[in-house]
Parts: C-alpha cells; sequence; structure tokens
C-alpha cells in the first residue's frame, strides 16, 4: 500500500493545528506516493473537518482522552486495516509520546520534529533541526510504515475543499492497561504555550528582576502572544521553564518572534532563529540578537515595550 | 526502590557545531562533552528516591569509550553503580539504540528506568518511549512530578499549557523535564567515593545483540547541513520610544502580517 495514515488530535471540538498540519503535508505525500490519506481520531465529529484537510477516510476509535497505551493499541490495529507507507503525526505532547510507542511496536525508524518532507523514489524522506537548529539533518525513514512527528508551524494547514471523510469504526483491541489517566489540571486559565504560537514575545536578564515580566506579559497580551524566556531568567527564578526558549528549552518557529532584553546566547539563538519574523529590542547594540533579527530596536526596553504596548492596543482597537 | 538511568552524553550546549569530512556526522574535534543536561535531572531524582528508600542507582551509557567520563561524573553525583555498552552510537538510530538499552535494563535491577525528555542535540526524544515499549513496561514522559513507592508510581506530565497526572505500575518508564528539580554538583567526597566504583563494561554481543539489530538504520543520515547565515536586517534607534514603537508596529502589521 502506498497511503499515507495521520493521527489527529481534537480540540474544542475541531481538530487541533497540529494535526490539520500533518494532515496538510500528508496529502501532498499520499498524491506523491500515488495512495489515499486516510486519518485516524477518537470522534466522529471530526469527519468534515478532516475532508475539508484532504482525508478520504477517518477510523473512529472511541477512546476518549489520550492515554499511551489505549491508544498505542488502536493505532497498530488501524495500522494493520490500513496498511499505510507513511505514518504522520502532529509534533504535539501526545504525538510525541505515541510515535516512539508505536514504532518499537512495528520495528519502524521515526523522523522527530521534522520541517519538511517528501516522497521520493519509493522512500521518505525528511529534514529536521539537530543541535536546536544549529544544524540540519536530512534523513531516511525506512519501515512500514515510514513515521515522523511535523514541528508545530512548519506546514500551514491547507484546506483541499473536500468533503467530509467516509467514517471507519476501529475495531478497538482490548488492553490491561499499566498506567491510567488520574486528571487533566490546567492551570493559568488562558496562558498561550510557546509550543505552538504564532506570536511570541519574549524577555530577558535585561528585566533585571522577576516583577518586571509584567511588561512582557502586557506586550503579549495586548498581541494575543505566548510570553517566552531566556534561560537566564528561568534559571534565576523569576518565571516558570514552561516559558524557557532555547536549547534547553523549547525550539520555536512562530510566525512572529519579540525579543526584549535578551542578549542572544548561542542556545537561545538556536532555539528561536528559525522564527519568521524577528524583533530584538536591547540596548546594547553589539548584542548578538541583533544578528538573526529582522527589525533591531536599540534602546532600553523599559522605555519601549510600555509604548509598543499601547500603540499595538491602539492598533487593534482601531480595526 | 532501584533505578536505572540512562545517560547520554553530548557536545556542551555552548558548543559551536562543525560538519565532518563525511557530511553526515559532526565533527567532534575540540568539542567538549558533557551529560546531556534533562539526564542530569533524571539521575536527579532517581538519587532522590535512593536517599528516601534505599537501593542501587545504576547509570548505563551506550557509546564509545569517552561515555565512561559521563559514568564517572554521575558516580560522583550519587550513582552506586555504572554500566558502559561499548559501541558507535552515532552509526545507530533511536530504536536500534532502544533495543542496546533495553538488553543491557534487563540485566540489571530496576523499579523505575529514568531517561532525559531528550538527548540534547540530536533532539529526537524516542528511545524513552521506545525502551518502554521494548520492555513492555508503561510510560510517562515530559515529568515535571513524581512520587514512586509501593510498587506504582504517580507522575505529572506536562502537556501544552496544561499537564496529565498519571498513576503507573512497576517498573515503568520516566523522562525527565526541567522543573522536576534541581541537580546537585558533586561533591568532593562523591568524586573520590566514585573512583573506588568499578565500571562495568559489555559489548552488544555480551546482550546477546548482533551489530545487524543495532546498526539497522531505519533512519539514516542522508546529509547534515549549518543553516545559512543570518546577516541581520534593519537596526533603529530607539531612544524615543514612541517613536520605535510606531515603527515596529508598521513592521509588525505590514511584513509580519500579524497586526
Amino acid at each position: 500500500m502506498a497511503g499515507v495514515l495521520v493521527v489527529c488530535e481534537i480540540q474544542n471540538g475541531k481538530l487541533k493545528k497540529t494535526s490539520r498540519e500533518a494532515l496538510t503535508i500528508g496529502r501532498k505525500l499520499a498524491e506523491a506516493a500515488g495512495g489515499e490519506l486516510v486519518a485516524f481520531a477518537s470522534d466522529a465529529a471530526v469527519a468534515d473537518d478532516a475532508g475539508r484537510y484532504g482525508a478520504k477516510k477517518l477510523c473512529v476509535a472511541p477512546l476518549g482522552v489520550y492515554t499511551t497505551e489505549a491508544y498505542a493499541a488502536a493505532l497498530k490495529q488501524v495500522i494493520d486495516d490500513v496498511q499505510p507507507a507513511v505514518l504522520l503525526l502532529g509534533g504535539s505532547s501526545n504525538g510525541r509520546d505515541l510515535a516512539p510507542r508505536i514504532a518499537a511496536r512495528v520495528n519502524a525508524g521515526v523522523a522527530s520534529d521534522v520541517d519538511r518532507l517528501e516522497w521520493t523514489d519509493g522512500k521518505l524522506r525528511a529534514r529536521r533541526p539537530v543541535y536546536s537548529g544549529k544544524a540540519f539533518a536530512t534523513v531516511e525513514v525506512t519501515g512500514t510504515p515510514a513515521i515522523a512527528t511535523t514541528r508545530p508551524n512548519a506546514f500551514p494547514p491547507e484546506e483541499t475543499g473536500g468533503g467530509a471523510a467516509e467514517v471507519v469504526n476501529v475495531n478497538v483491541p482490548a488492553i490491561e492497561a499499566k498506567s491510567k489517566l488520574v486528571e487533566t489540571k490546567t492551570p493559568e486559565a488562558g496562558e498561550l504555550s510557546i509550543a505552538e504560537a504564532d506570536i511570541i514575545v519574549s524577555g530577558g536578564r535585561g528585566l533585571k528582576e522577576a516583577a518586571n515580566f509584567s511588561v512582557i506579559r502586557d506586550l503579549a497580551h495586548a498581541i494575543g502572544g505566548a510570553v517566552g524566556a531566556s534561560r537566564a531568567t528561568v534559571d534565576a527564578g523569576w518565571i516558570d521553564h514552561q516559558h524557557q526558549v532555547g536549547q534547553t528549552g523549547r525550539v520555536v518557529s512562530p510566525n512572529l518572534y519579540i525579543a526584549a532584553g535578551i542578549s542572544g546566547a548561542i542556545q537561545h539563538l538556536a532555539g528561536m532563529s528559525s522564527s519568521k519574523h524577528i524583533i530584538a529590542i536591547n540596548k546594547d547594540p553589539e548584542a548578538p540578537i541583533f544578528r538573526v533579527a529582522d527589525l533591531g530596536v536599540v534602546g532600553d526596553l523599559f522605555q519601549i515595550v510600555p509604548a509598543l504596548t499601547e500603540e499595538v492596543k491602539q492598533a487593534k482597537a482601531s480595526h | 526502590m532501584n533505578s536505572v538511568v540512562c545517560i547520554a552524553q553530548v557536545p556542551d550546549t555552548e558548543s559551536r557545531i562543525k560538519i565532518g569530512a563525511d557530511g553526515r556526522h559532526i565533527d567532534e574535534a575540540g568539542l567538549k562533552f558533557i551529560v546531556s543536561p534533562y539526564d542530569e535531572i533524571a539521575l536527579e531524582e532517581a538519587i532522590r528516591l535512593k536517599e528516601k528508600s534505599g537501593g542501587d542507582v545504576t547509570v548505563l551509557s551506550f557509546g564509545p569509550d569517552r561515555v565512561q567520563q559521563a559514568l564517572r561524573e554521575c558516580l560522583a553525583r550519587g550513582a552506586t553503580k555504572a554500566l558502559h555498552v561499548k559501541g558507535e552510537v552515532a552509526d545507530a538510530d533511536s530504536l536500534g539504540i532502544a533495543q542496546v538499552l533495553a538488553a543491557a535494563i534487563k540485566s540489571v535491577p530496576h523499579d523505575v528506568v529514568f531517561f532525559g525528555k531528550q538527548g540534547v542535540g540530536t533532539d529526537n526524544s524516542l528511545v524513552g518511549p521506545m525502551v518502554a515499549e521494548l520492555l513492555g513496561y508503561p510510560q510517562v514522559n515530559v515529568v515535571t512530578h513524581l512520587e514512586a513507592g509501593d510498587g506504582k508510581l504517580t507522575a505529572h506530565r506536562e502537556l501544552e499549557g496544561a499537564e496529565d497526572v498519571v498513576e503507573a505500575t512497576l517498573p515503568a518508564v520516566i523522562t525527565a523535564q526541567k522543573g522536576l528539580n534541581e541537580p546537585r554538583y558533586a561533591s568532593l567526597k562523591g568524586i573520590m567515593a566514585a573512583k573506588k566504583i568499578a565500571i562495568d563494561v559489555k559489548s552488544v554481543a555480551d546482550l546477546g545483540l548482533s551489530d545487524g539489530d543495532v546498526y539497522n538504520q531505519r533512519v539514516k543520515i542522508v546529509s547534515l547541513e549549518l543553516p545559512p547565515e543570518k546577516s541581520g536586517g534593519r537596526k533603529i534607534d530607539g531612544s524615543d520610544a514612541a517613536a520605535a514603537a510606531k515603527e515596529i508596529v508598521k513592521y509588525i502589521r505590514e511584513e509580519a502580517k500579524a497586526l
């Protein structure tokens, strides 16, 4: 078989953005390989949505919230039924949890966190950042199926105008799970994660103290972005590690990255320099961050960022 | 409570990466190698578990002879045993590495198997869950809080802006995320004590595996390249904050199209 199977996640009744991204590149791979695009999800309610992004079939296993063992067992069943040449998962927390588990079960290779994918000479070829983006590896993946997880924001979702995907119910195998989900905690309501954000506003040591992160939060809130941070500020305990951008934090590639008071240590640059548009605000004109910035502003962040927040609010209000 | 901590030795995160002559590997000449930062967190958690409820902490690494230096460092911090499986880790894919580690883990008493959430550098985040699958153990990935005892563990798993609380029976695999703990430094006493511990050395064949299993690259690196050098864009003077803010908004609206 030459088809492509995409594992889809559902958020608020719709396909998650990472899943729409994986379907979009999956459709292109299926076309190149001469096969069908098939989606796998836990609810038939997303059949329209999956069809819109090119899926012909939607395999449904009513599993509810994600747990590794139940999803791995159902996915193995779908792989056996569909026999795809390629399996794609969006690079979300759950996608990254499930991909290696299923790969070991079917003895296949996984290319993680890829930002390019193509089908050439009957093989899956992927490009992935390594050393947090200090280098790029092109890899060839073999296995039945060959597996990849897609990097968030690397494959912009494209609708195809296709009708609803045909729903196929999966014969879910019974398993005796060795782990169970006790609860899901959602703290800090409304706080956007840097992992999938389109806009990130990051603060660094130039903020001088923890309380001054409010300057960054205000701008992030006004522009509708997530709050990022340099390693120095996380190590100093000014902000939680979930906000850290860089080699020992998250590697991000949003549409817009605004860095304020970040000088640009190599490990921070590695984590954000693939962002599409970068604005840096720093008082040191020689700061390394300016080397990767599309727009560099030399000046005092405590003057510029609040002024920018006001300007953004006005721009939004005038729409 | 016995733990195994799988250690990857990686180039220092401050390193400049150069491509080797074959165009497929990095040039290791002059690189300083360290214990992968997430593995340090995994080790610290295992040591804390030992301090609370006794048992051994075995550190395990697959790689060339230089990984013994990483294992020594882990012993100095408080690991009690070390196992080095010799091999060319750079020529094995994640599943090949997982097969070696799974076989080695079976030879060591364990209740919890620890990994870092990713090896810094290769950035695959694959080996821990692959080992869990090969051993038939439950896994909890990207863990920021852990309690273990009485044949089970409870772990908090980081999601996008949320966390799952997962309960698993032992033995289980955990991959450590930043925030789980603050790793300690080696004490002088620890460094001296570590010198007295012999590192157990095994070959892939000792574990009953063939080179064909381990180096069967399901993921093969075709080429490795450096990203294009960015020269930096426009730089403006921000001494007039209001004017600079207007200029930035213009850029956000017209170039990034984000307003």
